[in-house]
């Protein structure tokens, strides 16, 4: 089935994975210091800004459609469930590799376990993690059974299933928030325009966000790598609900500004109110095109809306960890070439990896583990496609 | 103003720390000097410039700035040993630690590496040893290893003009208002560390205000654990609210779907 041919792709996929173990190899040979730019004054970078805080909000798509298919069950949706839950455990799974490449004792990682501190927002954000990786697992795992014909053994996790998708939905909340609550101990450091009391909230809200428009990007995605149709009616529908939340993101944006009086900050021109406008610009494009019905059945239109937002949020996470912290930190801070393509090599695993599943396993076959009681609802035609 | 008013007793009697008078301070650098010696850091060439900040060799630096009418002050940056430290509260595995007698110390053995610490300390105190394959936090611990033996940290030892005082905080908040009682003219009336971040250990007194030497000026009086604590403590509410909430709503979702379903049937 898969051609051993050289193309193009596949020399560029072979270059990125083979720098990204070179880079490894020195930085764990060598330390932090010489691959990376961090320094005292800015201690988390690309690794914590991108592949930690915004790789988690990127793979928020599972809890988000676990609630909107599985928990108030709409059925429309359940196509896009399984797809978006595999994607989860394979961002939750980078999060944790980027970690160990992140942390300075990395070893040292199960004192978390042994002897934690549950005062600390970082405790919260791990123990969190690393238990939501465990759902997600048993979340997919059913589609592994389907796979090998283990009927009885799909039956008894399917018997479980609720409670999971409830647990992970409960486990998502806590961290997608804290990480946002991560930044409530430096009131003095992170910029007013980003620092509120309701940074856990604009992160869970904006965590909804992303989930739903990653969603979306990682459809026209597998539409055009994986030649599956793009499910173009349960995509409406998503962008419905993701309506709803960017309203909702923007109306406590626009609530969190007036109740600080920071308004003044927002265009007086500094370096941190250009970013802010251009950040939240994002959100505001993208609210017409979903507002029209029109444009919302168009896939053009959808899946622009949907990359947008992705970048909107996204942004929002490195403005807060870099763009927000500069001014007290006083110091610049730019990734070296070797920060950039670890991240680089982690997507692509990640990607390679969702790829390999894709073709392999019962992803895209059927809505999910438990379709078949509710079997009527998936024939409505959305969630059929036909693998490459 | 006020000499003679009582002094604060709520703290824990042996909290001790460092009072920093910076019209005192000639600029020496005796007590980087002590310090070195004190935690066998490395001494550096006597011509070799001065550090502009901490680093992983210096957990304290004298810092000259330049003012227009006081002409140069000096001022020291070391840890201020919060009464309540945003560092300890950050930290996930309690590598750091507020000990009885105010030293945040730290264990290398616990620490993990995650540099929330870094984000979470209001005066930029923690530093790291970035090219090590086995990096540490570094900084100022008050010197709790001589603090065990009886003595006082290097700095205080080290200091000739009493610029860099050892000894309980109550009994060094009295001297410091004392002396800004008895020397309005010399004082601004601000003692940095008595207040900000809820308290701190190491206190300072100086000509000028602290916000002209342009740093801790963002630092609010608030302990900062309270503000993280607040999301914390919620945590378990959370979990049961969102844990019944979400078991509650599918119930009665998927019991009105089964009901539709079997009153379709019907018809």
């Amino acid at each position: 089935m898969i051609r051993r041919r050289i193309t193009v792709t596949r020399v560029i996929l072979a270059i990125i994975l083979l720098g990204g173990l070179v880079i490894t190899v020195r930085r764990f040979a060598l330390g932090l210091g010489a691959v990376t730019n961090l320094s005292d004054s800015t201690p988390w970078g690309l690794w914590v800004g991108f592949d930690v805080i915004s790789g988690v909000a990127l793979a928020s798509g599972g809890f988000t459609m676990a609630f909107l298919a599985h928990i108030s069950g709409d059925h429309q949706l359940r196509p896009l469930a399984r797809p978006a839950i595999l994607t989860a455990l394979i961002g939750y799974l980078l999060v944790v590799m980027s970690l160990i490449y992140d942390l300075g004792l990395p070893w040292h990682m199960l004192n978390v376990v042994l002897n934690p501190n549950i005062h600390s927002v970082m405790f919260e954000v791990a123990w969190c993690v690393m238990l939501y990786t465990m759902v997600l697992f048993l979340e997919f795992l059913p589609s592994v059974f389907e796979r090998f014909r283990a009927e009885r053994w799909r039956r008894w996790l399917h018997a479980a299933a609720v409670p999971l998708y409830v647990l992970g939905i409960v486990l998502s909340t806590l961290h997608q928030s804290s990480l946002g609550s991560l930044y409530l101990i430096a009131p003095g450091k992170l910029h007013p325009l980003w620092y509120t009391e309701m940074l856990p909230l604009m992160f869970f809200l904006s965590a909804l966000v992303i989930g739903m428009a990653m969603v979306m990007v990682e459809a026209s995605l597998s539409a055009r790598f994986l030649q599956h149709r793009l499910p173009m009616d349960a995509l409406a529908r998503l962008g419905q609900y993701l309506l709803f939340v960017v309203l909702l993101y923007v109306a406590f944006r626009v609530q969190d500004l007036t109740y600080r009086g920071v308004w003044d900050r927002v265009l007086d021109g500094s370096y941190e109110s250009t970013f802010f406008v251009v950040e939240n610009l994002l959100f505001l494009i993208a609210l017409p095109i979903l507002l029209h019905p029109g444009w919302r059945r168009r896939p053009a239109t959808l899946i622009s809306a949907g990359y947008l937002l992705v970048i909107a949020v996204v942004m929002h996470r490195l403005d807060v960890t870099f763009v927000g912290m500069r001014r007290a930190t006083g110091a610049a801070y730019v990734p070296t070439l070797e920060e950039f393509w670890i991240s680089l090599f982690l997507v692509t695993c990640g990607a390679l990896v969702f790829g390999l599943a894709a073709r392999t396993l019962p992803v895209f076959e059927r809505g999910d583990g438990h379709a078949h009681d509710d079997a009527h609802a998936d024939a409505g035609g959305a969630g059929r496609h036909r693998l490459a | 103003m006020t000499r003679g008013r009582a002094i604060a007793t709520t703290d824990s009697p042996r909290r001790r720390g460092l009072l920093f008078d910076l019209t005192r301070c000639i600029g020496c650098r005796s007590c980087m000097h002590g310090c070195r010696h004190a935690n066998d850091l490395p001494i550096p060439a006597p011509d070799a410039t001065p550090p502009e900040e901490l680093d992983g060799d210096n957990f304290t630096a004298v810092l000259p700035h330049e003012d227009d009418d006081a002409g140069t002050v000096y001022f020291r940056r070391l840890c201020m040993h919060c009464a309540d430290p945003a560092c300890v509260s950050a930290c996930p595995v309690h590598a750091l630690a507020k000990r009885d007698d105010g030293a945040v110390v730290y264990d290398r053995d616990l620490c993990i590496g995650c540099r929330y610490c870094f984000v979470a300390c209001p005066f930029h105190v923690p530093t790291y040893t970035w090219t090590r394959t086995a990096p540490v936090v570094r900084k100022c611990f008050l010197c709790a290893h001589r603090l065990d033996a009886g003595q006082i940290p290097g700095c205080a030892a080290a200091c000739p003009t009493g610029a860099t005082v050892f000894g309980p905080r109550d009994v060094l908040l009295h001297l410091a208002r004392e002396q800004i009682a008895a020397h309005p003219d010399r004082y601004v009336d601000h003692i940095l560390g008595e207040h900000e971040a809820g308290g701190t250990d190491v206190l300072m007194i100086a000509s000028i205000p602290f916000a002209d030497l342009g740093i801790w000026t963002d630092v609010i009086e608030r302990p900062l654990p309270e503000l993280t604590w607040m999301v914390q403590e919620k945590i378990p509410y959370v979990i049961g609210t969102g844990g019944l909430l979400l078991g509650g709503l599918y119930w009665v979702i998927n019991r009105r779907m089964r009901l539709g379903r079997e009153g379709g049937e019907e018809s």
